[in-house]
Protein backbone atom coordinates (compact mmCIF):
# COMPACT_ATOMS: atom_id res chain seq x y z
CA UNK A 1 0.00 0.00 0.00
CA UNK A 2 1.79 3.09 -0.78
CA UNK A 3 1.86 5.88 2.17
CA UNK A 4 1.77 9.35 2.42
CA UNK A 5 3.32 11.56 5.07
CA UNK A 6 1.25 14.59 6.17
CA UNK A 7 3.32 17.31 8.50
CA UNK A 8 1.16 19.66 10.52
CA UNK A 9 1.78 23.24 10.76
CA UNK A 10 3.74 22.85 14.38
CA UNK A 11 5.85 20.22 12.86
CA UNK A 12 4.00 16.68 13.41
CA UNK A 13 4.38 13.99 11.34
CA UNK A 14 1.93 11.71 10.33
CA UNK A 15 2.49 8.61 8.18
CA UNK A 16 -0.27 6.87 6.99
CA UNK A 17 -0.70 4.51 3.76
CA UNK A 18 -3.49 4.81 1.51
CA UNK A 19 -6.06 2.89 -0.94
CA UNK A 20 -4.90 3.94 -4.45
CA UNK A 21 -7.89 5.78 -6.19
CA UNK A 22 -8.71 7.59 -2.60
CA UNK A 23 -7.90 11.13 -2.56
CA UNK A 24 -5.54 12.29 -0.01
CA UNK A 25 -7.98 14.38 1.63
CA UNK A 26 -9.89 10.92 2.12
CA UNK A 27 -6.80 9.48 3.23
CA UNK A 28 -5.98 12.23 5.79
CA UNK A 29 -9.54 12.96 6.86
CA UNK A 30 -9.84 8.86 7.72
CA UNK A 31 -7.06 8.74 9.44
CA UNK A 32 -7.76 11.50 11.82
CA UNK A 33 -5.11 13.87 10.43
CA UNK A 34 -5.88 16.94 12.13
CA UNK A 35 -5.66 20.39 9.73
CA UNK A 36 -7.94 19.07 6.87
CA UNK A 37 -11.74 20.62 7.10
CA UNK A 38 -13.34 19.40 3.43
CA UNK A 39 -16.65 21.22 4.59
CA UNK A 40 -18.11 20.41 0.85
CA UNK A 41 -17.14 16.63 1.47
CA UNK A 42 -14.69 15.85 -1.77
CA UNK A 43 -16.32 18.40 -4.51
CA UNK A 44 -14.13 20.83 -5.18
CA UNK A 45 -15.92 23.34 -4.18
CA UNK A 46 -14.77 24.73 -0.83
CA UNK A 47 -11.32 24.99 -0.41
CA UNK A 48 -10.70 23.85 3.18
CA UNK A 49 -8.78 20.49 2.26
CA UNK A 50 -5.92 23.26 1.18
CA UNK A 51 -2.78 21.79 1.17
CA UNK A 52 0.70 22.38 0.30
CA UNK A 53 2.80 19.84 -1.72
CA UNK A 54 6.76 19.27 -1.26
CA UNK A 55 8.82 20.71 -3.34
CA UNK A 56 9.98 17.57 -4.41
CA UNK A 57 6.43 16.20 -5.45
CA UNK A 58 4.81 19.00 -7.25
CA UNK A 59 5.60 17.94 -10.68
CA UNK A 60 4.71 14.32 -10.44
CA UNK A 61 1.20 15.74 -9.86
CA UNK A 62 -1.54 15.92 -12.79
CA UNK A 63 -1.85 19.79 -13.30
CA UNK A 64 -5.04 21.27 -10.86
CA UNK A 65 -8.39 21.60 -13.36
CA UNK A 66 -9.90 25.03 -14.04
CA UNK A 67 -12.30 24.16 -11.13
CA UNK A 68 -9.28 23.60 -8.62
CA UNK A 69 -7.66 26.78 -9.95
CA UNK A 70 -10.77 29.08 -9.28
CA UNK A 71 -11.05 27.04 -5.70
CA UNK A 72 -7.37 27.90 -4.61
CA UNK A 73 -7.33 31.62 -6.48
CA UNK A 74 -9.75 32.61 -3.95
CA UNK A 75 -7.17 31.92 -0.94
CA UNK A 76 -5.31 34.83 -0.20
CA UNK A 77 -2.69 32.76 1.05
CA UNK A 78 -2.02 30.80 -1.82
CA UNK A 79 1.52 29.59 -2.59
CA UNK A 80 3.16 28.18 -5.68
CA UNK A 81 2.81 24.78 -4.39
CA UNK A 82 -0.60 25.14 -3.04
CA UNK A 83 -3.34 22.38 -3.92
CA UNK A 84 -6.45 20.97 -3.05
CA UNK A 85 -6.07 17.56 -1.64
CA UNK A 86 -9.45 16.10 -2.29
CA UNK A 87 -8.49 16.57 -5.90
CA UNK A 88 -5.33 14.28 -5.64
CA UNK A 89 -5.90 10.55 -5.65
CA UNK A 90 -3.28 8.07 -4.35
CA UNK A 91 -1.10 5.97 -6.80
CA UNK A 92 1.55 3.56 -6.28
CA UNK A 93 3.75 7.12 -8.17
CA UNK A 94 3.39 9.14 -5.16
CA UNK A 95 3.71 6.57 -2.34
CA UNK A 96 5.86 8.63 0.23
CA UNK A 97 4.65 11.78 -0.98
CA UNK A 98 5.00 14.88 1.63
CA UNK A 99 2.59 17.29 2.31
CA UNK A 100 2.42 20.12 4.49
CA UNK A 101 -0.83 21.10 6.09
CA UNK A 102 -1.38 24.96 6.55
CA UNK A 103 -2.05 26.92 9.62
CA UNK A 104 -5.30 27.16 9.39
CA UNK A 105 -8.21 26.58 6.84
CA UNK A 106 -10.77 28.68 5.38
CA UNK B 1 -47.06 46.54 -1.48
CA UNK B 2 -46.07 47.65 1.97
CA UNK B 3 -48.24 44.63 3.59
CA UNK B 4 -47.34 41.36 3.43
CA UNK B 5 -48.65 39.30 -0.03
CA UNK B 6 -52.10 37.50 0.94
CA UNK B 7 -51.60 34.21 0.11
CA UNK B 8 -53.88 30.91 0.27
CA UNK B 9 -53.58 30.36 3.79
CA UNK B 10 -54.02 26.37 3.43
CA UNK B 11 -50.58 26.82 1.82
CA UNK B 12 -49.17 27.78 5.08
CA UNK B 13 -51.28 25.28 7.38
CA UNK B 14 -50.70 22.24 5.14
CA UNK B 15 -48.81 22.41 1.89
CA UNK B 16 -49.55 18.98 1.22
CA UNK B 17 -53.57 19.72 0.73
CA UNK B 18 -53.20 21.88 -2.19
CA UNK B 19 -51.69 21.84 -5.94
CA UNK B 20 -47.95 21.60 -6.71
CA UNK B 21 -48.72 24.74 -8.95
CA UNK B 22 -49.87 26.92 -5.89
CA UNK B 23 -46.51 26.41 -3.71
CA UNK B 24 -44.69 29.25 -4.28
CA UNK B 25 -41.49 29.36 -1.91
CA UNK B 26 -40.62 32.68 -2.29
CA UNK B 27 -44.01 34.53 -0.77
CA UNK B 28 -42.57 36.06 2.60
CA UNK B 29 -45.41 34.87 4.49
CA UNK B 30 -44.46 31.29 3.98
CA UNK B 31 -41.27 31.74 6.26
CA UNK B 32 -42.42 34.68 8.46
CA UNK B 33 -45.14 31.91 9.57
CA UNK B 34 -42.27 29.64 9.84
CA UNK B 35 -44.22 27.39 7.67
CA UNK B 36 -41.65 26.15 5.11
CA UNK B 37 -40.41 23.21 6.03
CA UNK B 38 -43.92 21.02 4.87
CA UNK B 39 -43.46 22.92 1.97
CA UNK B 40 -40.48 21.95 1.26
CA UNK B 41 -40.53 18.61 2.09
CA UNK B 42 -42.60 17.92 -0.77
CA UNK B 43 -41.04 19.66 -3.39
CA UNK B 44 -38.45 17.10 -2.85
CA UNK B 45 -40.83 14.13 -2.26
CA UNK B 46 -42.77 14.70 -5.31
CA UNK B 47 -40.89 17.27 -7.79
CA UNK B 48 -37.32 18.11 -6.52
CA UNK B 49 -35.99 20.41 -9.23
CA UNK B 50 -40.06 22.28 -9.98
CA UNK B 51 -40.77 25.34 -12.05
CA UNK B 52 -43.00 27.77 -10.49
CA UNK B 53 -44.82 29.66 -13.44
CA UNK B 54 -46.51 32.15 -10.94
CA UNK B 55 -43.37 32.86 -8.77
CA UNK B 56 -43.94 36.61 -6.50
CA UNK B 57 -41.25 37.78 -8.10
CA UNK B 58 -42.14 35.68 -11.79
CA UNK B 59 -41.33 32.02 -13.15
CA UNK B 60 -38.44 30.22 -11.50
CA UNK B 61 -37.11 26.89 -10.81
CA UNK B 62 -36.69 25.52 -7.28
CA UNK B 63 -33.65 23.34 -6.56
CA UNK B 64 -34.65 21.82 -3.46
CA UNK B 65 -32.31 18.56 -2.95
CA UNK B 66 -28.68 18.76 -1.44
CA UNK B 67 -26.47 16.94 -4.27
CA UNK B 68 -28.45 19.08 -6.97
CA UNK B 69 -27.78 22.32 -5.36
CA UNK B 70 -23.96 21.09 -4.92
CA UNK B 71 -24.12 20.91 -8.72
CA UNK B 72 -25.45 24.22 -9.33
CA UNK B 73 -23.98 26.09 -7.46
CA UNK B 74 -20.23 24.72 -8.57
CA UNK B 75 -21.35 25.13 -12.41
CA UNK B 76 -20.76 29.03 -11.78
CA UNK B 77 -20.13 28.73 -16.31
CA UNK B 78 -23.71 27.62 -16.79
CA UNK B 79 -25.20 29.32 -13.66
CA UNK B 80 -24.74 32.85 -13.44
CA UNK B 81 -24.81 35.09 -10.37
CA UNK B 82 -24.49 38.16 -13.29
CA UNK B 83 -28.36 39.27 -12.75
CA UNK B 84 -28.32 39.16 -8.97
CA UNK B 85 -28.33 36.53 -5.89
CA UNK B 86 -32.14 37.07 -5.34
CA UNK B 87 -35.70 36.66 -6.86
CA UNK B 88 -36.37 40.51 -7.33
CA UNK B 89 -35.58 42.34 -10.37
CA UNK B 90 -32.76 44.38 -10.18
CA UNK B 91 -34.48 48.01 -10.87
CA UNK B 92 -32.43 49.73 -13.75
CA UNK B 93 -32.60 53.63 -12.41
CA UNK B 94 -31.26 52.21 -8.88
CA UNK B 95 -28.56 49.54 -9.75
CA UNK B 96 -25.83 48.61 -7.13
CA UNK B 97 -23.40 45.83 -8.67
CA UNK B 98 -21.16 43.91 -6.01
CA UNK B 99 -19.41 40.95 -6.23
CA UNK B 100 -21.28 37.90 -5.37
CA UNK B 101 -23.38 39.38 -8.10
CA UNK B 102 -20.97 39.09 -10.93
CA UNK B 103 -19.15 36.26 -12.69
CA UNK B 104 -15.32 35.91 -12.93
CA UNK B 105 -12.85 37.09 -13.96
CA UNK B 106 -14.17 40.56 -12.44
CA UNK B 107 -15.67 38.80 -9.13
CA UNK B 108 -12.46 37.22 -8.75
CA UNK B 109 -10.21 40.50 -8.58
CA UNK B 110 -13.26 42.57 -6.42
CA UNK B 111 -13.53 39.81 -3.71
CA UNK B 112 -9.43 39.38 -3.59
CA UNK B 113 -9.37 42.78 -2.80
CA UNK B 114 -11.42 42.13 0.60
CA UNK B 115 -10.59 39.07 1.49
CA UNK B 116 -8.07 39.40 3.24
CA UNK B 117 -10.05 41.16 6.25
CA UNK B 118 -10.77 37.81 7.32
CA UNK B 119 -7.56 35.60 6.32
CA UNK B 120 -6.71 33.38 9.22
CA UNK B 121 -3.80 35.99 11.18
CA UNK B 122 -6.64 38.79 11.21
CA UNK B 123 -9.15 36.23 12.93
CA UNK B 124 -6.42 35.12 15.51
CA UNK B 125 -5.98 38.46 16.12
CA UNK B 126 -9.47 39.60 16.66
CA UNK B 127 -10.10 36.86 18.68
CA UNK B 128 -9.03 37.92 22.39
CA UNK B 129 -11.33 41.52 21.02
CA UNK B 130 -14.50 39.54 20.11
CA UNK B 131 -13.94 37.63 23.44
CA UNK B 132 -14.00 40.86 25.79
CA UNK B 133 -16.84 42.10 23.69
CA UNK B 134 -19.25 39.54 24.27
CA UNK B 135 -18.29 39.50 27.87
CA UNK B 136 -19.06 43.49 28.30
CA UNK B 137 -22.43 42.42 26.56
CA UNK B 138 -23.62 39.69 28.33
CA UNK B 139 -22.29 41.66 31.81
CA UNK B 140 -24.62 44.19 30.73
CA UNK B 141 -27.90 42.18 30.66
CA UNK B 142 -30.07 41.62 33.50
CA UNK B 143 -30.89 38.88 35.18
CA UNK B 144 -34.59 37.41 36.07
CA UNK B 145 -36.29 40.19 33.64
CA UNK B 146 -37.52 39.53 30.40
CA UNK B 147 -35.90 41.69 27.50
CA UNK B 148 -35.07 41.01 23.97
CA UNK B 149 -32.30 39.11 22.90
CA UNK B 150 -32.12 40.10 19.32
CA UNK B 151 -31.26 43.74 20.63
CA UNK B 152 -29.48 43.06 23.59
CA UNK B 153 -27.30 40.11 22.11
CA UNK B 154 -27.35 39.50 18.08
CA UNK B 155 -27.44 42.84 17.10
CA UNK B 156 -25.05 44.80 19.18
CA UNK B 157 -22.01 41.91 19.10
CA UNK B 158 -22.49 41.73 15.35
CA UNK B 159 -22.90 45.38 14.61
CA UNK B 160 -19.65 46.26 16.99
CA UNK B 161 -17.82 43.07 14.49
CA UNK B 162 -18.85 44.64 11.79
CA UNK B 163 -17.68 47.97 12.81
CA UNK B 164 -14.00 46.81 13.72
CA UNK B 165 -14.06 45.23 10.35
CA UNK B 166 -15.13 48.46 8.73
CA UNK B 167 -12.75 50.87 10.76
CA UNK B 168 -16.19 52.18 11.29
CA UNK B 169 -16.83 55.25 14.23
CA UNK B 170 -18.22 53.03 17.06
CA UNK B 171 -20.76 55.70 18.60
CA UNK B 172 -22.17 55.24 15.04
CA UNK B 173 -22.40 51.39 14.64
CA UNK B 174 -25.94 51.23 15.13
CA UNK B 175 -26.73 53.13 11.28
CA UNK B 176 -24.80 49.63 10.04
CA UNK B 177 -27.50 47.83 11.54
CA UNK B 178 -30.45 50.00 9.97
CA UNK B 179 -28.80 50.74 6.87
CA UNK B 180 -28.33 46.61 6.66
CA UNK B 181 -32.30 46.03 7.82
CA UNK B 182 -33.25 48.58 5.29
CA UNK B 183 -31.42 47.35 1.95
CA UNK B 184 -32.83 43.72 2.92
CA UNK B 185 -36.48 44.70 3.85
CA UNK B 186 -37.77 46.87 0.50
CA UNK B 187 -41.31 46.28 -0.99
CA UNK B 188 -40.07 44.98 -3.92
CA UNK B 189 -38.28 42.16 -2.30
CA UNK B 190 -41.93 41.36 -0.36
CA UNK B 191 -40.70 43.46 2.75
CA UNK B 192 -42.12 46.16 4.59
CA UNK B 193 -39.93 49.62 3.81
CA UNK B 194 -41.14 51.32 0.65
CA UNK B 195 -38.76 51.96 -1.90
CA UNK B 196 -38.08 55.24 -1.75
CA UNK B 197 -37.50 54.78 2.10
CA UNK B 198 -34.83 51.99 1.18
CA UNK B 199 -33.29 54.00 -1.92
CA UNK B 200 -33.05 57.46 0.64
CA UNK B 201 -31.52 55.19 3.75
CA UNK B 202 -29.05 53.48 1.14
CA UNK B 203 -27.99 56.71 -0.29
CA UNK B 204 -27.68 58.04 3.27
CA UNK B 205 -25.43 55.22 3.65
CA UNK B 206 -23.38 55.84 0.56
CA UNK B 207 -22.64 59.85 1.52
CA UNK B 208 -21.13 58.41 5.27
CA UNK B 209 -18.94 55.94 3.43
CA UNK B 210 -17.59 58.35 0.86
CA UNK B 211 -16.16 60.64 3.49
CA UNK B 212 -14.61 57.17 5.29
CA UNK B 213 -13.51 56.58 1.79
CA UNK B 214 -11.77 60.09 1.12
CA UNK B 215 -10.20 60.09 4.24
CA UNK B 216 -8.70 56.64 3.87
CA UNK B 217 -7.55 57.24 -0.14
CA UNK B 218 -4.18 57.27 -0.28
CA UNK B 219 -3.14 55.83 3.24
CA UNK B 220 -1.70 52.33 3.18
CA UNK B 221 -3.68 49.89 5.34
CA UNK B 222 -2.97 48.34 7.94
CA UNK B 223 -2.46 45.31 6.67
CA UNK B 224 -5.87 43.80 6.29
CA UNK B 225 -7.64 44.93 9.11
CA UNK B 226 -10.75 47.66 7.29
CA UNK B 227 -12.75 46.97 4.58
CA UNK B 228 -12.79 50.04 3.11
CA UNK B 229 -8.95 51.25 3.09
CA UNK B 230 -8.26 47.76 0.88
CA UNK B 231 -10.95 48.65 -1.44
CA UNK B 232 -9.98 52.22 -1.80
CA UNK B 233 -6.36 51.66 -2.35
CA UNK B 234 -6.62 48.44 -4.37
CA UNK B 235 -6.17 49.03 -8.35
CA UNK B 236 -8.90 46.43 -9.04
CA UNK B 237 -11.89 48.28 -7.02
CA UNK B 238 -10.28 52.07 -6.39
CA UNK B 239 -12.08 53.21 -9.68
CA UNK B 240 -15.41 51.48 -8.57
CA UNK B 241 -18.24 54.07 -9.07
CA UNK B 242 -20.53 55.30 -6.17
CA UNK B 243 -22.93 52.80 -7.15
CA UNK B 244 -20.51 49.97 -7.36
CA UNK B 245 -18.92 50.73 -3.78
CA UNK B 246 -22.50 51.50 -2.53
CA UNK B 247 -23.24 47.56 -3.77
CA UNK B 248 -20.30 46.11 -2.80
CA UNK B 249 -20.59 47.71 0.44
CA UNK B 250 -24.47 46.24 0.83
CA UNK B 251 -23.00 43.06 0.69
CA UNK B 252 -20.48 42.98 3.26
CA UNK B 253 -22.57 44.92 5.42
CA UNK B 254 -25.67 42.00 5.15
CA UNK B 255 -23.11 39.63 4.60
CA UNK B 256 -21.44 40.39 7.88
CA UNK B 257 -24.34 41.03 9.81
CA UNK B 258 -27.56 39.25 9.17
CA UNK B 259 -26.67 35.82 8.90
CA UNK B 260 -24.61 35.91 12.32
CA UNK B 261 -26.99 37.90 14.07
CA UNK B 262 -29.94 35.12 13.35
CA UNK B 263 -27.79 32.68 13.56
CA UNK B 264 -26.49 33.85 17.23
CA UNK B 265 -31.02 34.12 18.13
CA UNK B 266 -31.41 30.68 16.61
CA UNK B 267 -29.44 28.91 18.54
CA UNK B 268 -31.03 30.21 21.91
CA UNK B 269 -34.05 29.50 20.26
CA UNK B 270 -32.99 25.73 19.67
CA UNK B 271 -31.58 24.87 22.85
CA UNK B 272 -34.66 26.12 24.52
CA UNK B 273 -36.62 23.75 21.93
CA UNK B 274 -34.34 20.76 22.75
CA UNK B 275 -33.77 20.53 26.09
CA UNK B 276 -32.03 17.46 26.34
CA UNK B 277 -29.47 19.06 23.77
CA UNK B 278 -29.04 22.05 26.16
CA UNK B 279 -28.45 19.67 29.10
CA UNK B 280 -26.09 17.52 27.21
CA UNK B 281 -24.00 21.02 26.25
CA UNK B 282 -23.72 22.68 29.59
CA UNK B 283 -22.48 19.10 30.67
CA UNK B 284 -20.00 19.14 28.01
CA UNK B 285 -18.99 22.38 26.90
CA UNK B 286 -16.19 21.35 24.29
CA UNK B 287 -19.38 20.29 22.35
CA UNK B 288 -19.88 24.15 20.92
CA UNK B 289 -17.26 23.44 18.12
CA UNK B 290 -19.75 20.93 16.67
CA UNK B 291 -22.66 22.75 18.16
CA UNK B 292 -21.70 26.27 16.15
CA UNK B 293 -21.96 24.02 12.83
CA UNK B 294 -24.86 22.75 13.28
CA UNK B 295 -26.28 25.47 14.60
CA UNK B 296 -25.86 27.53 11.11
CA UNK B 297 -27.30 24.60 9.34
CA UNK B 298 -30.86 24.31 11.63
CA UNK B 299 -31.09 28.28 10.97
CA UNK B 300 -29.54 28.44 7.11
CA UNK B 301 -30.22 32.59 7.56
CA UNK B 302 -29.90 33.12 3.94
CA UNK B 303 -32.72 30.43 2.62
CA UNK B 304 -31.25 30.23 -0.93
CA UNK B 305 -29.66 31.76 -3.42
CA UNK B 306 -30.47 32.45 -6.99
CA UNK B 307 -28.71 32.06 -10.35
CA UNK B 308 -29.62 32.38 -14.02
CA UNK B 309 -29.10 29.43 -16.85
CA UNK B 310 -26.75 30.52 -19.66
CA UNK B 311 -27.14 28.02 -21.72
CA UNK B 312 -30.08 24.86 -21.72
CA UNK B 313 -29.02 22.77 -18.65
CA UNK B 314 -30.54 18.84 -17.91
CA UNK B 315 -30.77 18.86 -14.26
CA UNK B 316 -32.46 15.82 -12.56
CA UNK B 317 -34.52 14.67 -15.50
CA UNK B 318 -35.55 18.87 -16.12
CA UNK B 319 -34.43 20.85 -18.45
CA UNK B 320 -33.48 24.71 -17.68
CA UNK B 321 -33.38 27.06 -20.30
CA UNK B 322 -30.98 29.61 -20.87
CA UNK B 323 -32.59 32.94 -19.09
CA UNK B 324 -34.34 30.99 -16.45
CA UNK B 325 -34.12 31.89 -12.88
CA UNK B 326 -33.30 29.77 -9.98
CA UNK B 327 -33.65 29.68 -6.68
CA UNK B 328 -30.90 27.19 -4.81
CA UNK B 329 -32.85 26.78 -1.52
CA UNK B 330 -30.26 25.92 1.02
CA UNK B 331 -32.89 26.04 3.47
CA UNK B 332 -34.63 22.44 2.39
CA UNK B 333 -31.15 20.99 0.94
CA UNK B 334 -30.09 21.70 4.56
CA UNK B 335 -32.86 19.45 5.46
CA UNK B 336 -32.35 16.57 3.01
CA UNK B 337 -32.55 13.18 5.04
CA UNK B 338 -30.25 12.00 1.78
CA UNK B 339 -27.48 13.67 2.58
CA UNK B 340 -28.04 14.96 6.32
CA UNK B 341 -29.09 12.35 9.12
CA UNK B 342 -31.67 13.16 10.86
CA UNK B 343 -32.04 16.23 8.87
CA UNK B 344 -35.22 17.98 10.72
CA UNK B 345 -33.42 17.42 14.46
CA UNK B 346 -31.18 19.71 16.24
CA UNK B 347 -28.42 17.35 17.28
CA UNK B 348 -25.12 19.48 18.69
CA UNK B 349 -22.62 16.50 18.47
CA UNK B 350 -23.18 15.12 14.90
CA UNK B 351 -20.28 13.87 12.66
CA UNK B 352 -19.12 15.91 10.21
CA UNK B 353 -21.29 18.99 11.35
CA UNK B 354 -19.96 21.87 8.87
CA UNK B 355 -21.64 19.21 5.37
CA UNK B 356 -24.51 21.76 5.08
CA UNK B 357 -24.92 24.37 2.86
CA UNK B 358 -25.62 27.55 4.42
CA UNK B 359 -22.07 29.13 3.13
CA UNK B 360 -22.72 27.75 -0.57
CA UNK B 361 -20.59 26.56 -1.92
CA UNK B 362 -18.21 27.06 -5.25
CA UNK B 363 -16.48 30.81 -6.17
CA UNK B 364 -19.08 32.55 -3.71
CA UNK B 365 -18.72 30.52 -0.84
CA UNK B 366 -19.04 32.86 2.03
CA UNK B 367 -15.45 34.64 2.35
CA UNK B 368 -16.37 34.92 6.36
CA UNK B 369 -17.67 31.53 7.78
CA UNK B 370 -14.68 30.97 9.50
CA UNK B 371 -15.34 34.57 11.27
CA UNK B 372 -18.92 33.87 11.33
CA UNK B 373 -18.19 30.38 13.32
CA UNK B 374 -15.46 32.07 15.87
CA UNK B 375 -18.20 34.66 16.70
CA UNK B 376 -20.83 31.78 17.82
CA UNK B 377 -18.15 30.26 19.55
CA UNK B 378 -16.91 32.87 21.60
CA UNK B 379 -20.46 33.56 22.50
CA UNK B 380 -21.61 30.33 23.38
CA UNK B 381 -18.32 29.99 25.36
CA UNK B 382 -18.97 32.89 27.71
CA UNK B 383 -22.97 32.72 27.87
CA UNK B 384 -21.81 29.18 29.75
CA UNK B 385 -19.32 30.55 32.17
CA UNK B 386 -22.62 33.10 33.11
CA UNK B 387 -25.87 31.24 32.79
CA UNK B 388 -27.21 28.76 34.23
CA UNK B 389 -29.90 28.87 31.56
CA UNK B 390 -31.40 31.38 28.59
CA UNK B 391 -35.03 30.69 28.82
CA UNK B 392 -37.04 31.98 26.03
CA UNK B 393 -40.21 33.12 27.27
CA UNK B 394 -42.47 33.24 23.28
CA UNK B 395 -42.36 32.40 20.45
CA UNK B 396 -40.02 34.71 18.57
CA UNK B 397 -41.37 37.58 15.88
CA UNK B 398 -39.93 36.32 12.19
CA UNK B 399 -38.78 38.99 9.46
CA UNK B 400 -40.98 39.31 6.44
CA UNK B 401 -38.58 38.02 3.96
CA UNK B 402 -38.19 34.95 1.71
CA UNK B 403 -34.19 35.41 1.56
CA UNK B 404 -33.30 36.61 5.28
CA UNK B 405 -34.64 33.70 8.04
CA UNK B 406 -34.33 36.26 10.85
CA UNK B 407 -35.76 37.25 13.93
CA UNK B 408 -36.89 40.99 15.07
CA UNK B 409 -37.82 39.51 18.60
CA UNK B 410 -36.92 36.74 21.08
CA UNK B 411 -38.33 37.60 24.18
CA UNK B 412 -36.02 35.60 27.37
CA UNK B 413 -35.31 35.64 30.96
CA UNK B 414 -31.92 34.63 32.50
CA UNK B 415 -31.07 32.97 35.11
CA UNK B 416 -27.46 33.22 36.80
CA UNK B 417 -25.48 30.30 37.79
Amino acid sequence: MPSVKFIEHNGTEHVVDGTNGDSLMMIATSNLVPGIDADCGGECSCATCHVLVDASWVDKLAPATETEESMLDLNPDRESNSRLSCQIPMSDELDGIVINLPEFQY
Amino acid sequence: MSEAVVINSSVLEDPWSVPLSELDPSQPAVFQSNSQFELFERLRTEDPVHYHEQGLFGPYWSITKFNDIMQVDKDHKRFSSDAGITLTERQADFTTPNFISMDPPKHDVQRKAVTGVVAPMNLAKMEPIIRQRAATILDSLPIGEQFNWVDAVSIELTTQMLATLFDFPFEDRRKLTYWSDMATSGELAGGPTPEADRRAALLECLEYFQRLWREREGTPPEIGIDLISMMANNPETQKMDPMEYLGNLILLIVGGNDTTRNSITGGVLFLNENPEQYAKLKANPGLITSMVPEIIRYQTPLTYMRRTALEDVELSGKVIKKGDKLAMWYISGNRDDEVIDRPNEFIIDRANPRHHLSFGFGIHRCMGNRLAEMQLRLLWEEILKRFEHIEVKAAPERVQSSFVRGYNDLQVVLHSK
